[in-house]
């Protein structure tokens, strides 16, 4: 019996990948087809089909790497932006295969070779580009949103189907409640407690989103550090992470926003950078990464990606000042694919919560299974994104617990959004926030605000 | 194919039987299918015509009947994890992937059984019955990964399996879609078999007999009490010295494995087991059971480690322990990718007695291939696991590879011992069969196979050598017949 050669004429057009960011070699052929990674993968969990496989799509990428599938073929386009990059195949792979970075320079070579409609390049010029490079632009825009949502202008806009109509209704199902107040970047400081030696200096990593949306949190996290012995400043001209672009492919948009912030942190020495965003961390990590092949900025991206810390993991290299507030409550843990899996860090977390007196951590079930939400992939593919929000809400529901834990502003907002979906009214909130109110909370530890809100480097 | 059923109307025979999404027809698709978990170059890929994912045992057999007008090939598969080329489906045909029958139907506290599909994961039917204090003992190190129907139809194994026995132990009943498209069963809850034991011919049978669609295990109960002994030796041969020596003292361990020191530099620095770098092999020992013959048991071997040489016995005692102790030797295998880019191994079987001078004989092998080899297997039951690692980039290596894993074979095979412990023959050793069995012993497996799926529609080109199968049958049972008699021109 031939192979079924017949009926696929694009299987003949082939060029292999080609131009810049090219799927290392190297790390393609680590993977020996082992399935190992089968169960771990989301998309594969749900549809039980070896190309929604992490395994399968390595085999593709090597397929076209060989000249045996298209780069263009849609089921190569389809399989690469299906993937979460949530990264849980790249934590249990027993060979060690780097995933993450193959599948976004698959994604940079679509980029680079596939034609686009008009449409889709405005939309990603503006998303993307133009807005997460200026930090201006990104505040205005979070702040109409906050109007708008307060004014009662998206209630009534949900009323009389607007947004429906627009295909925005996940979206804006999605949208948390706004800070009032975003975080400027050099505005704002936060000293160490005094009863705590020898101080040390930590520097936030702001964030488009964490900075804006969720400010509140990052001032939470800040005074967390500031009441275990650091002082916190938050330098200024610092930017978007470039995770999203990373994630689309858009490798060059990613390393200008790369080289802004290793100059932005450059003027602080060795200072651990903290960063509450277990996305951006993860894709901080990976500034050595994606400059290494930038003679100006290789060597100077690697000691940056070496000052990353998740908030989590930046509190857990030193003993914890015991919390002062008792809070009675059972809470479960929904582990970010970005923390848990690309920066494999999992028991952090869990101690600093069980450090609060009173608080009763219940596990869910799959807890480290993506919650669907992967950067703006629960706006862009809803359908999968509704199946695994259903999945771990129906998990978290089961705990009885009032409250989810997490760590990432996205995983925060679609497990939000998916536990409204399901009837529940448990909370979703931010370990930082969580941890703040142990402490005592804004009324106990303020932030010095001024134009020169920074500490100086030691 | 039949040319009553063209390509067009094979698609929508199938689309109409499992629904659009659960057909795959184009190039593209049917690439993902041509591989499974065994290794580059000792399997030939080979992709299906089609690939289907059916939902229930009717589907299963009208996909069957549906090929059987087609006069197509028809491959079941799992997880494809198997190490033994099982699931690639040489001859092209049909795919029919297992992995959306993914339901336990039914966990029987009382009776010990739990009625499952196909596509159960392993390692998730354990943790679905360890809250009824049962588990599911065969434990394949791909346990996380490799399905149920996979393990019936590999008959496979794991480090526990030295107490508890493979997975042909644990089951009692299967139901099956045959190749003429019925669906029947085999086995069932009550202990004893009437008539033939069809459970027993379809375990291990490497879908080539029939397509598993649910299947009756048995759960073991949990033990009381558990330990896990880690016991560190200069060199291999005071370990397998010490294994023989456990054994002969008739101790039973749950599970004895051993790893030798190349296997400990990949899985340490990865995994961070507690493995000492510098040893030359380690014992992993787990002993089970009530637990004060647990606390004996295990100083009657740490006594038996010491005299033999060990330079130390750990013992872990807490889950955590346990588990760290146990991740390095289950992701051994996977952990090979640090030290080279490609592995190959076998799971040739030896008799016990014969491990240290198989492992000297190994070593030796290693050394005039100029090819470095791992040894990390089940000591316990004398089933080795001689990993060796190259890079296949580097022009004939894999020849290389391949004659070297031959002269190993041949002398597992010259001590009396077995070409596979748990992987299967698949198309990877179905050419070494004549070297352990006669034309005879083939002639009657065949028969066997024959009696099934005469027109050879399940899984061909597995087990048999090549040329053994179908029309050849009966040559082979004359040539079984001229060699009785001693006459060699056939
Ligand atoms: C890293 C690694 C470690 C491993 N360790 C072990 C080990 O310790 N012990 C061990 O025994 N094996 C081991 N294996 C081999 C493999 O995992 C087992 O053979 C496993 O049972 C295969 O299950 P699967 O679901 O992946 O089956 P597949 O690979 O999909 O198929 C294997 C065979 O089973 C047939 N089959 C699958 N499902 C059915 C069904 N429902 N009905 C009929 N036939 C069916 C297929 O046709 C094929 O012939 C290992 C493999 C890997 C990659
Ligand atoms: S990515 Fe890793 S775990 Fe997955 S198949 Fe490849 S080697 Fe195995
Ligand atoms: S990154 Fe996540 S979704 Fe993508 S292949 Fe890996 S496990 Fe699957």
């Amino acid at each position: 019996m031939a192979v079924a050669a017949d009926t696929d004429a694009n299987l003949l057009r082939l060029g292999g990948f080609s131009g810049k960011d090219i799927p290392e070699d190297d790390l393609l052929r680590a993977c020996v087809h082992c399935g190992m990674c089968l169960p771990a993968c989301p998309t594969y969990r749900l549809t039980g089909q070896e190309m929604s496989s992490p395994r399968g799509r390595l085999w593709l990428m090597r397929a076209v790497a060989d000249d045996r599938l298209d780069l263009l073929d849609p089921l190569f386009d389809e399989q690469m932006y299906q993937c979460l990059n949530c990264r849980a195949c790249e934590a249990v792979c027993p060979s060690g295969v780097h995933y993450g970075p193959l599948v976004e320079a698959s994604r940079a070579q679509l980029e680079q070779h596939r034609p686009r409609s008009l449409s889709d390049r405005v939309v990603r010029r503006i998303g993307l580009d133009w807005l997460f490079a200026d930090s201006w632009r990104l505040r205005w825009i979070v702040n109409l949103l906050r109007l708008s949502q307060r004014s009662g202008l998206t209630v009534l806009a949900r009323k009389m189907g607007i947004l429906k109509a627009l295909g925005m209704a996940d979206l804006e199902a999605l949208t948390p409640a706004i800070s009032r107040r975003a975080l400027v970047p050099g505005n704002e400081r936060w000293d160490a407690d005094l009863s705590i030696s020898p101080p040390r200096r930590a520097r936030l990593f702001n964030g488009c989103v964490m900075g804006t949306v969720f400010a509140n949190t990052n001032r939470a996290a800040a005074r967390v550090m500031a009441r275990n012995g650091s002082d916190v400043d938050v330098p200024v001209a610092q930017l978007c992470c470039g995770a999203l672009h990373v994630h689309a492919g858009m490798m060059e948009e990613a390393r200008v926003l790369a080289r802004t912030n290793i100059d932005a942190f450059a003027s602080s020495g060795d200072d651990p950078i903290v960063v509450t965003a277990a996305g951006c961390g993860a894709a901080l990590k990976e500034y050595g990464y994606i400059l290494k092949d930038d003679p100006a900025y290789a060597e100077s991206a690697r000691t940056f990606s070496a000052r990353i810390r998740d908030f989590t993991e930046y509190l857990g290299e030193r003993d914890l000042v015991p919390p002062t507030r008792t809070i009675r409550r059972q809470v479960t843990y929904q582990e970010p694919c970005h923390l848990v899996h690309a920066q494999r860090i999992s028991r952090q977390p869990r101690d600093l919560m069980n450090a609060i007196s009173g608080l009763e951590l219940i596990e869910m079930k799959e807890s480290s299974l993506c919650c669907g939400s992967a950067g703006i992939y629960n706006i862009v593919r809803p359908d999968m994104a509704n199946e695994l929000g259903d999945r771990k809400a129906l998990h978290a529901m089961e705990t009885t617990a009032s409250e989810v834990i997490t760590a990432n502003p996205g995983c925060q907002m679609q497990v939000g959004a998916s536990l409204r979906r399901n009837g529940s009214t448990a909370k979703v909130r931010h370990i930082a926030d969580l941890l703040d109110e142990a402490y005592g909370g804004a009324k106990t530890k303020r932030s010095v605000i001024g134009n020169s809100a920074q500490h100086a480097t030691r | 194919m039949d040319t009553r059923v063209d390509r067009y109307s094979l698609v929508t025979s199938l689309e109409n039987i499992v629904g659009k999404d659960a057909v795959f027809t184009r190039a593209a698709d049917l690439l993902v299918y041509e591989y499974d978990g065994s290794v580059d170059g000792a399997v030939e890929t080979a992709m299906p015509a089609a690939v289907a994912l059916p939902t229930t045992a009717q589907q299963v057999a009208d996909i069957v009947l549906l090929a059987r007008r087609a006069n197509l090939p028809v491959v079941a598969r799992g997880a494809g994890t198997g190490l033994s080329g099982g699931a690639v489906p040489q001859q092209g045909g049909i795919i029919i992937g297992l992995t959306r029958m993914n339901r336990i139907l039914e966990i029987d506290r009382d009776d010990r059984t739990a009625l499952v599909e196909p596509g159960v994961i392993n390692l998730e039917l354990s943790e679905a019955t360890i809250p009824h204090r049962f588990f599911f003992a065969p434990d394949p190190s791909s346990q996380k990964a490799c399905t149920i129907g996979g393990n019936v139809a590999e008959n496979s194994g794991g480090p526990h399996c030295l107490k508890y026995g493979v997975t042909s132990n644990h089951i009692l009943g299967l139901e099956v879609v045959l190749p003429d498209g019925r669906i029947v069963w085999t086995g069932g809850r009550a202990a004893g078999i009437s008539g033939y034991d069809l459970t027993g011919a379809m375990v291990g049978s490497e879908g080539m007999l029939g397509i598993v669609t649910k299947a009756l295990v048995r759960l073991t109960p949990m033990p009381e009490a558990t330990l896990v002994l880690l016991a560190p030796f200069a060199d291999i041969d005071s370990a397998s010295h010490a294994t023989t020596r456990i054994i002969s003292a008739g101790i039973v361990p749950a599970a004895l494995e051993m790893m030798d020191n190349l296997t400990i530099q990949a899985v340490e620095p990865a995994y961070h087991a507690g493995y000492p770098m510098d040893a030359g092999a380690v014992l992993l020992i787990e002993i089970d059971g009530i637990a004060d013959d647990v606390r004996g048991t295990g100083e009657e071997i740490a006594t038996i480690c010491a005299e033999a040489g060990a330079t130390e016995v750990r013992s872990a005692t807490s889950q955590a322990e346990r588990d760290l102790l146990w991740k390095g030797r289950k992701m051994a295998l996977g952990a090979m990718g640090r030290l080279a880019p490609n592995y190959y191994l076998h799971d040739t079987v030896v008799p016990r007695s014969k491990l240290p001078a198989t492992l000297r004989r190994v070593d030796e092998i290693s050394r005039d291939f100029d090819l470095p080899i791992a040894n990390v297997f089940h000591a316990g039951d004398g089933n080795l696991h001689p990993l060796m690692l190259f890079d296949r980039r580097i022009a004939g290596s894999t020849e290389r590879v391949l004659e070297a894993s031959k002269e190993i074979i041949t002398y597992c095979v010259e001590v009396g011992g077995a070409l596979s412990g748990e992987h299967g023959i698949g198309t990877e050793k179905s050419g070494y069969m004549t070297m352990v069995y006669t034309a005879d012993d083939l002639a009657a497996m065949a028969g066997l196979k024959n009696s099934f799926d005469p027109a050879g529609m399940f899984n061909p080109d597995k087990i048999f050598p090549k040329g053994y199968m179908c029309g050849e049958v009966r040559a082979l049972r004359m040539q079984a017949m001229a060699q009785k008699l001693g006459i060699h021109a056939l």
